[in-house]
């Protein structure tokens, strides 16, 4: 194929754009609509999921460490702990920092214990942290084994429902996202479809002129991925600067709750690049597929 | 230039529409093809540029064996025989200009040679001063007068016309017989289906009467032969 004509499909292409108005406002219509539910519920889900990370790696092991242990005792068991394939990282906590955590995070009832930091009832402790929080649980029960550990508490039955709860919710905002987009799809390539049915006169005309399939097949090739690009635009705007805004507005709220959303940059641009994609790809495939039928003169 | 060896055509729902055409056009000629309606006429056009194909025979055109080609090779051919249609079957959405233009776009000629050579053709129709009109804007003879410059604007051998005058008003009509004549008279072949019995009548040329799927007529400078 010539330069030239390649230049010819593009000129044709929003020619058609053009004069197909009413078909072509309402291709992109669906586009829009559907991108702009795709975009919002992808915004939201990814910070849930952000959200379900953070208190999952907030999960840690504390192995209190038996009073009898000498010096040498507590170091030998922290190079043991380390040893485990699945720690991240140890780090060693005396009972008298214990202790004052223990106070402030009761706050006003902690004052009670205040009295005990003469006779302080903890033990020292290490703190561990595991590489994926998942592996909590194996890791503690392995812990439990070496000497000189008195007991260890990572919250057990909480973990384990945590990590469940965190588990299912991941999977159903999967399974959502997915119909989501499969329904966007479907809808698309439908109202575009039905734009090409309304022309299927012209492509049986090409074809009894002389047009190759090829030939008849580009300008609607771009035109379908135009199609998708420009529906793309307003969710993208809508995304940015929508979630700009929510974050500027929200985020210190959420912060006294220790929630954390996720920064609008790189976020942002990644879901703008995402749902032009999208928009693009289903624009050629619902084009496309339509054309071929016609194409059998 | 064409010729049709033993050509049968059955529909798939069981309707005969050709059973056993032989026929033999010379380049440069003028030939009617009549008949009643459903004897067979348009199949028998149709069959020229592959819209329909043959069951069973063999039709040679400009040297080429339509039983023989590829799906892939039907616009090559389709491009080197100028089609007339009854509906004008313009492309709606593209002006006058775009529509005969669109021809050479797929042989993708260059845009300077289309724009003369369209300008070229607009004028033997005398359409010159409506290029930039749109179908819907034109009356019947005139967007007849646009498939026409479509159909010889790559100045094919030969040109098909499946009753080109049938949808016009019988003063139209004239006028499109004389860019007809006129194309003839340049060599290009003119095969044309045709009910108009008033035309056949007075440009004598040669006719082929064609009943049942059999050609029962053929004779130079002939009469339509039919009271309709």
């Amino acid at each position: 194929m010539k330069i030239r004509t390649l230049k010819r499909h593009g000129a044709e292409a929003f020619k058609s754009l053009g004069r197909n108005g009413w078909m072509t406002f309402a291709s992109i219509s669906a586009v829009t609509v559907t991108l702009l539910l795709v975009g919002v519920f992808l915004t939201v889900l990814l910070n849930l999921n952000n959200l379900a990370h953070h208190i999952e790696n907030d999960v840690e092991i504390r192995a209190y460490i038996d009073r009898t242990a000498k010096q040498d005792n507590v170091d030998q068991l922290r190079a043991q702990i380390e040893q485990i394939p699945k720690v991240k990282e140890v780090t060693f906590l005396t009972k008298e920092e214990g202790l004052k955590q223990l106070i402030k995070d009761l706050g006003d009832q902690g004052k009670a214990f205040s009295s005990l930091e003469k006779e302080n009832p903890l033990r020292d402790a290490y703190i561990i942290k595991t590489k994926r929080p998942q592996d909590t649980v194996i890791v503690a029960k392995e812990v439990e084994k070496l000497n000189y550990v008195k007991n260890v508490n990572y919250g057990k039955g909480t973990v384990e429902k945590l990590f469940k709860v965190t588990k299912v919710s991941r999977n159903i905002g999967m399974v959502l996202i997915l119909g989501l987009i499969f329904t966007a799809m479907f809808l698309i390539a439908n109202t575009i479809k039905l734009t090409i049915i309304s022309r299927r006169r012209e492509i049986e005309i090409m074809k009894l002129v002389g047009a190759t399939n090829g030939f008849i097949r580009w300008p609607f090739f771009i035109e379908g991925f135009a199609l998708g690009v420009f529906g793309a635009v307003i969710p993208v705007l809508v995304i940015v600067f929508g979630y700009q805004f929510v974050y500027d507005s929200v985020s210190p709220k959420l912060a006294t709750m220790f929630i954390k959303l996720i920064p609008t940059y790189p976020l942002v641009l990644e879901l703008s690049l995402l749902l032009i994609l999208i928009g693009g790809v289903i624009g050629v495939w619902g084009s496309l597929t339509s054309v071929r039928k016609f194409l059998k003169v | 230039m064409i010729e049709m060896i033993d050509v049968w055509k059955t529909y798939p729902n069981g309707v005969m529409a050709l059973n056993g055409i032989d026929v033999y056009i010379d380049k440069g000629e003028f030939v009617y093809v009549v008949g009643p309606s459903g004897a067979g006429k348009s199949t028998f056009v149709k069959c020229m540029y592959r819209e329909e194909k043959p069951t069973k025979g063999t039709i040679m055109i400009n040297g080429t064996n339509l039983s023989k080609i590829k799906e892939r090779q039907i616009p090559k051919l389709r491009r080197k025989i100028g089609v007339v249609f009854q509906d004008f079957k313009l492309l709606p959405k593209l002006t006058v200009y775009e529509n005969v233009a669109f021809a050479l776009e797929v042989i993708e000629e260059s845009p300077k040679a289309i724009r003369q050579r369209v300008m070229e053709v607009l004028d033997l129709v005398h359409l010159k001063n409506k290029a930039r009109f749109f179908p819907d804007e034109l009356s019947g003879g005139e967007q007849q007068r646009v498939s026409i410059a479509r159909s010889i604007v790559n100045t094919p051998p030969v040109v098909i016309a499946d009753e080109p005058t049938g949808n016009l008003d019988p003063e139209t009509a004239w006028g499109i017989m004389d860019i007809f004549q006129e194309i003839n008279s340049r060599g290009t072949t003119v095969v044309m289906a045709t009910h108009n019995k008033e035309i056949v009548n007075t440009f004598k040329k040669r006719v082929i009467a064609i009943e049942g799927g059999r050609i029962v007529r053929d004779e130079q400078k002939g009469d339509y032969g039919y009271e309709d």
